[in-house]
């Protein structure tokens, strides 16, 4: 298997490897062929005489000039061929990827969408990664929806481009097009047996008209054979040779590396420097004072100094011998335990009201038995094993840019307005991301590169060491949770209470927003799907002092992580079993609609009636991670089971944690049990990593993560005090079922992770009898959960 | 100071600051980029190559104190165990995003070279330095016992 490399060459085969296709050289010139490679002259057995494929001379033909394409605004954007598809004359099928590979496979994806109704051979599609440009509608690879902006539209691009393969080979046969047929990246005579290959058809085929979508036949499900099919990654087999470019490791000619000083508070700046002894430092080349940074936030640099070196070594010990001197700015004061305890306040008292059914408070008064709780998340980093890095080159008028980010057209109009320069003249493009959680659709990073290059005339690599990822992050939001609930004589829920406080995402684009948005109530809690008769939410308001930003999954990760404790407590209250109380909270399978009850609710952006809140799936991936599991087995003492389900990304996801938990604390988790319902799936193989991913990273966050700060600093700054999970603490064993449905697509990237946190505190609670309600629940050091020291109620 | 190493078989020759560790050799000043960064002090393994044969953190390595060693990165490593390794990992579609899976392939090959039959507690006792945040380690222990089978 081919593949394109991304289009950087690197300094020392500049000239071996030329320059590549441009992505979009086809859509000038209407044709499909890529341009390079010979024709491959096809040799099969038609019936018993050998048959030589004749090559097609497509001037021969006279053609009118075709039409503009109709398929520019089909259902997600442009479908025109060309955007996404060329075919050289050798039979490469090169398929352009708009979206960022981090690891979700989005690559793959993509091609097999594309490839599947295209009937191409598998083994001859390379990837192209696309530029920031509009031209390609969305590319902000966030949200866990590549699949479901892109699906039908790359399909009908797909189909389109085999319909005009199929015509242009009936065209050269002189045949009705329905004695043609293609499979495989051929196109068949079905009276005789002789085949075209696309490679030698794509040229003729770009003469003719592009079809309308009401002449475009998408092939059924059944006769998918890429879509929903276990196709191994097209990034791996390169992975393996230590192949392939992220962003940290783009090469240039001329390039010099350098590494930032930032202020350690938020609009922190720099009052003086020194940096004579940084000069002195081998390889180090000069200091650029970079702005300082203004409230809000947005995705503007932090300021600070940057060190230019001869290599990232060098610049790293040149920033260790500069002398700063900072002004703290209006952070400084910023100390998260004590914020711990304003948020916590903030949540016992009431909030505004976000969703609303019946009356909760005489519901609550009412009640035979009430039980109350209050949660705690610290914030957390992203801490993608890549960190920020990003090169950019500059040459007067121009800026060219290379970095591991998620969303190339927002980089490029950060870049723009940032640098006073057009956009026309910036071209950003994506790497490879080593893993991005959120952390690489900020693209302050770039700006950085984009303002030292400018400085210092040459090619710059910034590159974030492992401490300023930590320190300098855009966080997951800090949260306290209060819950309460009423129960009847019968233990039934009567009453529902919810109140979520945190500072919002958006304070980080507008400082003086404390409000949590419709769109993070929408993660988890004004979408609560629970049938009690009288339910409440509500939000407290927090301000934000440090960049928030999205981390995978987002709110839904606190809020899942209470709402999912909470049940399980309501249904200890009630001494019912934990699966079987979840499911009477969630009620009869029926479609909800949190508007109905007074929620702003964006559901992800998606219609309610094509993704409704559908409960009866909801129950579904509960049963089946619970029958996966064998819920309800007698287990030793020590150990428990945990269950907890989400709706996240319009997918529905339920997952089943055992932990054994050792007298002293010590705990491990000898399984995990997880059903999803995703709807349709492009790649099952790929679906599982992510679930395995998805919930490990979790878990991976509720046992260890804490980012805390300290006079406005953030405290952690390496992996020994920000911790991961590592392969010792791993599950050991992670079984997947993956729901068959004909549903449109959910996403798959995130919604692993919301569930994971409350089946596993939810566990602990089996196993040991206490309930933790505090994140993380071990911390940065050693084994043992931190206990409370009295029993739950 | 120009000082000669041995890396995958090659001499090479490189001008670098006393005390530069091996990684931002081996990336900044010979364009070996599979050899990865993630922490700088010998906590996350992504930047684990073999000097002698043993894993090693490039990241906390002084080049200068490597002369006369045999070096070998993700770009070279070869042999039974690496080719098993390696198509164990293509197989399963280990990596994710594939920025640690440098590190962890030359930490699993080191694995299987001295160990072709690893337990569970031999897979955690080898590949608990190298950090893996897409948390590919259900599909690394897959992929090493599938690997330590086809040897
Ligand atoms: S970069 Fe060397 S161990 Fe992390
Ligand atoms: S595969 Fe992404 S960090 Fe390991």
């Amino acid at each position: 298997m081919l593949m394109r490399d991304l289009g950087i060459i690197p300094a020392q085969k500049a000239d071996a490897a030329g320059e590549g296709p441009s992505p979009y050289v086809n859509l000038s010139r209407r044709a499909f062929v890529g341009g390079a490679g010979l024709f491959v002259l096809g040799v099969t057995l038609a019936g018993c005489s050998t048959y030589v494929e004749p090559e097609i001379d497509a001037d021969a033909f006279d053609l009118p000039e075709p039409g503009a394409s109709p398929l520019t605004e089909v259902r997600g954007g442009d479908a025109t061929p060309a955007l996404w598809i060329a075919i050289d004359r050798d039979g490469a099928v090169k398929i352009t990827c708009h979206r960022s590979e981090m690891g979700q496979q989005v690559w793959t994806s993509m091609a097999q969408i594309v490839a599947d109704e295209l009937e191409a051979d598998w083994d001859k599609v390379e990837i192209i990664q696309a530029e920031g440009h509009e031209r390609y509608g969305d590319q902000n690879t966030d949200g866990s929806r590549s699949v479901r902006f892109n699906f039908h539209r790359l399909r009908v691009a797909g189909a389109a481009m085999r319909q005009m393969l199929v015509a242009a080979a009936a065209l050269y046969w002189k045949l009705p097009v329905e004695q043609c047929s293609a499979k495989g990246g051929l196109v068949s005579n079905t009276q005789n047996d002789e085949t075209l290959s696309y490679g030698n058809l794509a040229e003729l085929a770009g003469k003719l008209e592009i079809p309308a979508e009401a002449d475009i036949t998408l092939k059924t499900p059944k006769e998918w054979r890429y879509i929903n099919a276990e196709i191994p990654s097209l990034t791996v087999p390169r992975i393996v040779r230590g192949e392939g470019t992220f962003g940290i490791d783009v090469q240039r000619p001329g390039m010099v590396y350098a590494v930032v000083a930032r202020p350690p508070q938020l609009f922190g700046r720099v009052s003086s420097f020194d940096d004579a002894k940084t000069l002195e430092v081998p390889g180090v080349l000069k200091t650029v004072r970079l702005p300082d940074a203004r409230p809000p936030a947005l995705f503007q640099p932090l300021g600070g100094v940057a060190v230019v070196a001869r290599d990232t070594w060098a610049a790293i010990e040149g920033r260790r011998a500069l002398e700063i001197a900072w002004a703290a700015g209006p952070n400084a004061g910023y100390d998260s335990d004590a914020f711990a305890e304003q948020l916590k306040a903030t949540a016992r008292a009431s909030g505004k009201v976000r969703r609303a059914r019946g009356d909760v408070p005489a519901a609550l008064a009412a009640a035979k038995k009430r039980v109350s709780a209050e949660y705690y998340a610290p914030h957390l980093g992203q801490t993608p094993m890549e960190p920020p890095s990003a090169t950019a080159e500059w040459d007067g008028d121009r800026l060219e840019c290379w970095a591991c980010v998620q969303d190339p057209q927002s980089t490029r109009a950060t870049l723009a307005e940032a640098l006073g320069i057009d956009k026309e003249n910036i071209k950003v493009t994506p790497t490879w991301l080593g893993g991005a959680f959120g952390r690489k659709s900020k693209p302050d990073f770039v700006v950085e590169a984009a303002l030292i290059a400018r400085d210092v005339g040459k090619p710059v690599k910034v590159t974030w060491t492992r401490e300023d990822d930590i320190r300098h992050g855009y966080f997951h939001s800090v949260s306290a949770q209060y819950c309460e609930g009423g129960l009847d004589a019968d233990g039934k829920c009567t009453a529902w209470l919810h109140r979520t406080v945190f500072p919002p995402i958006s304070s980080t684009f507008d400082n003086t927003v404390a409000e949590p948005s419709d769109g993070e109530m929408g993660m988890g809690a004004s979408d609560v799907p629970f049938a009690m008769p009288n339910l409440r939410v509500e939000s407290g308001n927090a301000k934000g002092h440090v960049r928030i930003g999205w981390l995978r999954s987002v709110a839904n990760i606190y809020h899942a992580f209470a709402v999912q404790s909470f049940a399980a407590e309501l249904a200890h209250a009630a001494g019912r079993d934990q699966k079987d109380y979840l499911l009477e909270l969630i009620g009869p399978p029926r479609k909800i609609d949190p508007e109905t009850e007074g929620a702003k609710y964006g559901n992800y952006g998606a219609s309610l009636e094509e993704y409704p809140i559908d409960t009866g799936r909801l129950r579904n991936v509960l049963e089946k991670a619970a029958a996966m599991a064998e819920w309800g087995r007698k287990l030793p003492a020590g150990r428990g089971l945990g269950i907890a389900v989400h709706r996240s990304f319009l997918s529905y996801i339920a997952t089943v944690v055992e932990v054994a938990v050792k007298p002293d604390g010590s705990l491990s988790i000898p399984g995990v049990w997880l059903a999803v319902d995703a709807g349709t799936v492009i790649n099952p193989r790929h679906v599982r990593a992510q679930m395995e991913g998805g919930t490990i990273y979790a878990l991976s966050n509720a046992l260890y993560g804490a980012i805390t700060a300290k006079d406005g600093a953030i405290v952690q700054d390496n992996f020994p005090s920000w911790r991961l999970m590592r392969m010792r603490e791993a599950p050991r064993a992670f079984e997947v079922e993956i729901v068959a449905s004909d549903a449109p697509p959910g996403g798959v990237g995130e919604p692993a992770s919301p569930p994971a946190a409350p089946a596993l505190a939810n566990a602990i609670f089996a196993a040991t009898g206490h309930r933790m309600r505090t994140l993380p629940l071990i911390g940065a050091e050693g084994s043992k959960l931190k206990l409370p020291t009295k029993q739950s109620a | 100071m120009a000082i000669t190493l041995t890396i995958n078989g090659k001499s090479e020759t490189v001008d670098a600051a006393p005390g530069t560790p091996l990684l931002w050799v081996l990336r900044d000043h010979l364009q070996m980029t599979g050899t990865k960064f993630g922490c700088g002090v010998a906590q996350c393994g992504a930047c684990t190559v073999h000097v002698d044969g043993e894993p090693t953190r490039a990241c906390v390595t002084p080049h200068d104190t490597l002369e006369g060693a045999q070096i070998t990165t993700i770009e070279g490593v070869s042999g039974d165990a690496a080719d098993a390794i390696r198509n164990a990992w293509v197989a399963n579609d280990v990596p994710q995003c594939g920025y640690c899976q440098s590190g962890q392939i030359m930490a699993a090959t080191a694995l299987l070279r001295d160990n072709p039959s690893p337990d569970d507690a031999a897979i955690d006792e080898a590949m608990s330095g190298n950090l893996c945040r897409c948390a590919t380690y259900m599909s690394i222990r897959r992929a090493i016992k599938e690997a330590a089978a086809a040897l």
